[in-house]
């Protein structure tokens, strides 16, 4: 086929795919992204191939991205009625099929009506459960790649450019450094060689946004980083991806090669004067990876270690070239804002945060899952609405959101809407978008500890602060919920936390303690139980049993 | 108006940081004019008096009969000087923190060839898991680092404090030197 | 390509100075007798930006910015020692002091070394934190040579020396955090190195007693890096 892709052609592909729905319009998807595959759907998916063959129902079976509500995993869902099944099992295939015609099993059916659903704005997740992540004419048929046409034969680069900056969209990483001003500077920075790296390596505990999208809807960040590398000059993108995540590994492989096969990555992409290759990057396992910097030493193929900025990747990135460099949910959202425009995109959100914000939905909380909603909505209306709030027999405590880098927000801030400054201003950050709800079980002292092992075990050992200060705090951490602390170790933790988060190179270990400070200013009665009176109100710490034991 | 007392106390450690106190020579005369000695391994008294206004410590907590005696001495003192590195900082006998107790004893005391391979009895102190320094177990006032510090510094530590001054130790004396 | 130098004036701890523009912070302090204190940085080779000893205050700004790394800019105002920064730099030393074994009194480096030094400059006379007492090996494998980890702050000029002076590398880090490890070759006992030329610049460069000459053991023989700018003078064509 000659790869010179224009609109026309596009709306071509897109139409023969809607064609061949409609000639078959009935249809099962079976989730197979990451949440429900682990509960074997990929099984159900060819017992209900098995089925469909054996009554020779007219009826398509296809894998589809992450449908989101995970807890009730594995999901089904029927077209063209739009009919949501939940804990599917193998054994269920045979009455699935048999009641394709008629309403399918009560036990089995899980409401689109519940505001799991209706409460959220979709635009990173639009087509996540709803395309087969494997086929890119699904994609297109999806409007996909229409941005990218678009782009290369409508708008310079410079308008491209100025079309992200006035959507307003921040950097969904964690930072929120405003996306366009980043595009803007690389853009302008005087160099022949530019580099695009999508940041994949996501690595927070609770934390699988990023995970879901690439499994979900792989093109919609090819082409988000093809427009990228347009708008700033650049010719190669890397994805950096770590290895932990083998499927979104596996359908991004297939995304490149069928977008090399349609023309939308390779030379003179859409007749443009534009070639643009992405190329796969498969991180060791490093959470500091996800730092920049050392994410690119780890491409370069060096020790993954952070280095002293500025320089900025902008300026001088990858193998000392301008460098841009995104997260996964930043290009995401790239291709809708170019298709429907910078001022639909920046009416959502609040003053300073604009779009929506996909979250990893987790701990003691109903509906386990990923959810996309508008940027201040209110931390209430996510946990107890759209996530329908603490399972019975259990009072809420408090969220921690930004992973190992944010903070533990109680139940007094549950009104704030969620955005970059509110959550900041609690002593939290909005990180990537990991949402851990926590309950009366869980101890906050405990809670900090495991943050701080993490960011212990995590820390690449090059500057003294965060290798040796986290392993301080730890040791620290330890006595307290071993009950062998003295209030001495709370004034040596509080001195630690101020010197690691002023002194260390990188942002792993200047946001190292914000569990720990986060905790201490909303829970600080917690750590004067354990170190004073050796007790655990929650029960669950070593302090406790110890003194049950003298007692 | 009676003398300020004094005690010295030898826990783990060579007794090197004693030997740098006689090193004072004869300032040690002069200086003892100042205070009355109330306790130290130098002198013969078996009991560490009730109150007394200067106590240095040399050597590390390792056993639980240092331990004991630390925190006695801790309490019955105004103003606790650890003395040497061993008591700021475990120095050579927390090189062994690193092995585990029992390992440690087998080490010494087995399969070297010994005639009669045998692990101290029971009546003698247990060595506590780890070696610590004075001021992980109790309240250290004034630390003079060193290995061992100087008679010099020891002498200046000794007037300052006699003179009501905390001395500048940091001046004085230094790790391992 | 790179442009000429501009001269840029600053003041560090409220004198003027002038620097071009691309001297670092640390490079117009030490060229002024303004003493900003180090422990990864050594003339001669690139820097790391690691040890965080030389974090100094910029007037406004409330981060605190590594002078070996900070190229000095117009109307700049550094200051370089005051009580937040002095409170900082002895607990990296403390932090040193707890994270491995250093036994100064036992240690070849015994009064000659980087960290002890500090240590001394900055009145720390006692370590708050908890030692960690690890059990690190000792290699003394190689003939002239010792590496004793215990002794090892991981500043890795012996890495870069090796590596950027000498065209060997055979010294490298193994895993991260606390257990970072300095190795040889691919972890190797270092008398068994193949790249390894015996050349001791490691052991010239090492700020402690990690990496020692065995001949010198007890000795009295200070250290002396300072080949290496010699080396890099000659190299520029100034020697």
């Amino acid at each position: 086929m000659e790869k010179l892709m224009t609109l026309e052609e596009l709306e071509q592909i897109a139409n023969e795919r809607r064609a061949a729905k409609e000639k078959s319009p009935r249809a099962l998807n079976v989730c197979v992204a990451a949440g429900c595959l682990s509960l074997h759907s990929d099984a159900i998916k060819s017992a209900l191939e098995k089925e469909v063959q054996r009554t020779g129902a007219n009826c398509r079976v296809a894998g589809t991205g992450c449908l989101g509500l995970c807890s009730q995993g594995p999901l089904v869902s029927g077209e063209p009625d739009g009919c949501l099944l939940k804990n599917v099992a193998e054994s269920d295939a045979a009455e699935i099929v048999a009641r394709l015609d008629s309403a399918m099993p009560e036990r089995l059916l899980c409401s689109r009506e519940q505001p799991f659903f209706q409460r959220q704005t979709v635009i990173v997740l639009e087509n996540s459960g709803r395309i087969d992540p494997e086929k890119i004419d699904e994609y297109i048929a999806a409007d996909g790649y229409q941005a990218l046409v678009h782009a290369l034969t409508e708008m310079t680069p410079a308008q491209i450019v100025q079309e992200v900056s006035r959507s307003g969209l921040r950097g969904r990483g964690g930072a929120g450094y405003p996306t366009g001003l980043k595009w803007g500077t690389v853009a302008k920075t005087i160099g022949t060689t530019k580099y695009v790296i999508c940041n994949a390596d996501e690595g927070d505990p609770g934390a699988f946004m990023d995970r879901s999208v690439l499994e979900s809807d792989p093109h919609r960040v090819l082409e988000g980083m093809i427009i990228a590398g347009y708008a700033v000059g650049a010719s190669q993108g890397y994805i950096y991806v770590r290895a932990e995540y083998p499927l979104a590994i596996k359908r991004l492989q297939t995304a490149i090669r069928e977008a090399r096969r349609l023309g939308f990555l390779g030379s003179q992409i859409c007749s443009a004067k534009f070639s643009f290759d992405v190329e796969i990057r498969i991180g060791g396992g490093a959470f500091v990876c996800g730092e920049e910097t050392a994410l690119i030493a780890s491409i370069e193929g060096r020790r993954g270690t952070p280095r002293p900025r500025p320089p900025f990747p902008s300026q001088s990135g990858l193998w000392e070239l301008p460098t841009l460099i995104n997260n996964v949910e930043s290009f995401a959202n790239v291709p809708t804002i170019l298709r429907r425009g910078s001022e639909w995109y920046a009416s959502l959100g609040t003053k300073k945060s604009k779009g929506t914000k996909v979250f990893a939905l987790c701990g003691k909380v109903r509906n386990v899952g990923l959810i996309e909603v508008p940027m201040g909505t209110p931390l209430r209306q996510i946990i107890f609405e759209i996530g329908g709030g603490v399972p019975e027999g259990h009072r809420f405590k408090a969220v921690q959101t930004g992973g190992p880098s944010g903070g533990c927000i109680p139940e007094q801030f549950l009104d704030l809407p969620v955005d970059y400054e509110s959550l900041k201003e609690v002593g939290s950050i909005m990180g990537s978008g990991g949402m851990i709800v926590m309950d009366d079980s869980a101890c906050m002292v405990n809670v900090a500890r495991y943050f701080m092992e993490f960011c212990m075990s995590e820390s690449c050992g090059k500057c003294i602060p965060c290798r040796a200060g986290t392993a301080q705090m730890f040791e620290l951490l330890t006595r307290m919920t071993s009950g062998t602390a003295t209030p001495h170790d709370l004034e040596l933790l509080e001195d630690l936390c101020d010197m690691v988060s002023n002194t260390s190179l990188c942002g792993l270990g200047q946001s190292a303690p914000n569990p720990v400070l986060s905790t201490l200013r909303y829970f600080r009665e917690e750590y004067t139980e354990h170190i004073v009176d050796k007790h655990c109100r929650a029960g669950v710490c070593e302090c406790s049993k110890l003194a049950e034991v003298s007692a | 108006m009676s003398k300020p007392t004094l005690a010295t106390v030898w826990l783990d450690g060579c007794s090197g940081c004693h030997m740098s106190i006689l090193d004072m020579d004869e300032r040690l005369v002069e200086l003892s004019e100042q205070f009355d000695l109330v306790y130290s391994p130098l002198v013969d008294c078996k009991e560490f008096p009730e109150q007394v206004d200067i106590t240095l410590i040399e050597g590390s907590v390792s056993s639980d009969e240092d331990d004991r005696k630390i925190r006695a001495v801790r309490a019955r003192t105004r103003i606790l000087v650890s003395l040497g590195d061993c008591a700021v900082t475990g120095n050579v006998p927390a090189m062994r923190n690193s092995i585990p107790v029992p390992e440690l004893l087998d080490w010494v005391y087995k399969g070297n060839g010994l005639l009669q391979e045998q692990v101290p009895a029971d009546r003698l102190p247990s060595l506590l898991p780890r070696v610590r320094p004075i001021h992980e177990v109790v309240n250290v006032d004034v630390f003079v680092p060193g290995c061992p510090p100087s008679a010099d510094t020891i002498f200046t530590v000794i007037s300052e404090l006699l003179a009501g001054r905390v001395p500048d130790v940091a001046a004085l004396s230094r790790f391992g030197v | 390509m790179n442009p000429v130098p501009a001269v840029k004036t600053l003041v560090i701890d409220g004198t003027d100075v002038s620097a071009s523009s691309d001297q670092t912070i640390l490079d117009a302090a030490q060229e002024n007798g303004i003493s900003i204190p180090t422990l990864c940085h050594l003339d001669g080779l690139t820097e790391v930006g690691a040890c965080r000893m030389c974090l100094v205050e910029l007037k406004g700004s409330t981060k605190l910015q590594p002078a070996c790394v900070t190229l000095v800019e117009e109307g700049m105002e550094v200051t370089t020692q005051t009580p937040r920064l002095q409170k900082y730099r002895r607990m990296v030393l403390e932090l040193l002091f707890a994270e491995r074994n250093h036994v100064c009194s036992v240690c070849v480096a015994n009064n000659m070394c980087g960290l002890q030094d500090q240590a001394k400059s900055h009145g720390v006379t006692h370590v708050r934190f908890p030692y960690r007492s690890p059990a690190l090996p000792v290699d003394v494998s190689h003939e002239r040579f010792a590496l004793d980890h215990n002794r090892c702050i991981l500043c890795t000029r012996c890495v870069r020396v090796c590596n950027e002076i000498e065209g060997a590398h055979t010294w490298d880090l193994l895993g991260r955090g606390v257990n970072s490890l300095l190795i040889s070759d691919l972890h190797e006992p270092w008398g068994e190195s193949d790249t390894c030329t015996s050349c001791g610049k490691c052991v010239q460069v090492c700020p402690t007693g990690a990496l020692f000459d065995k001949s010198k053991v007890g000795g009295k023989e200070r250290k002396n890096p300072d080949f290496l700018s010699y080396l890099n003078d000659m190299r520029e064509g100034l020697r």
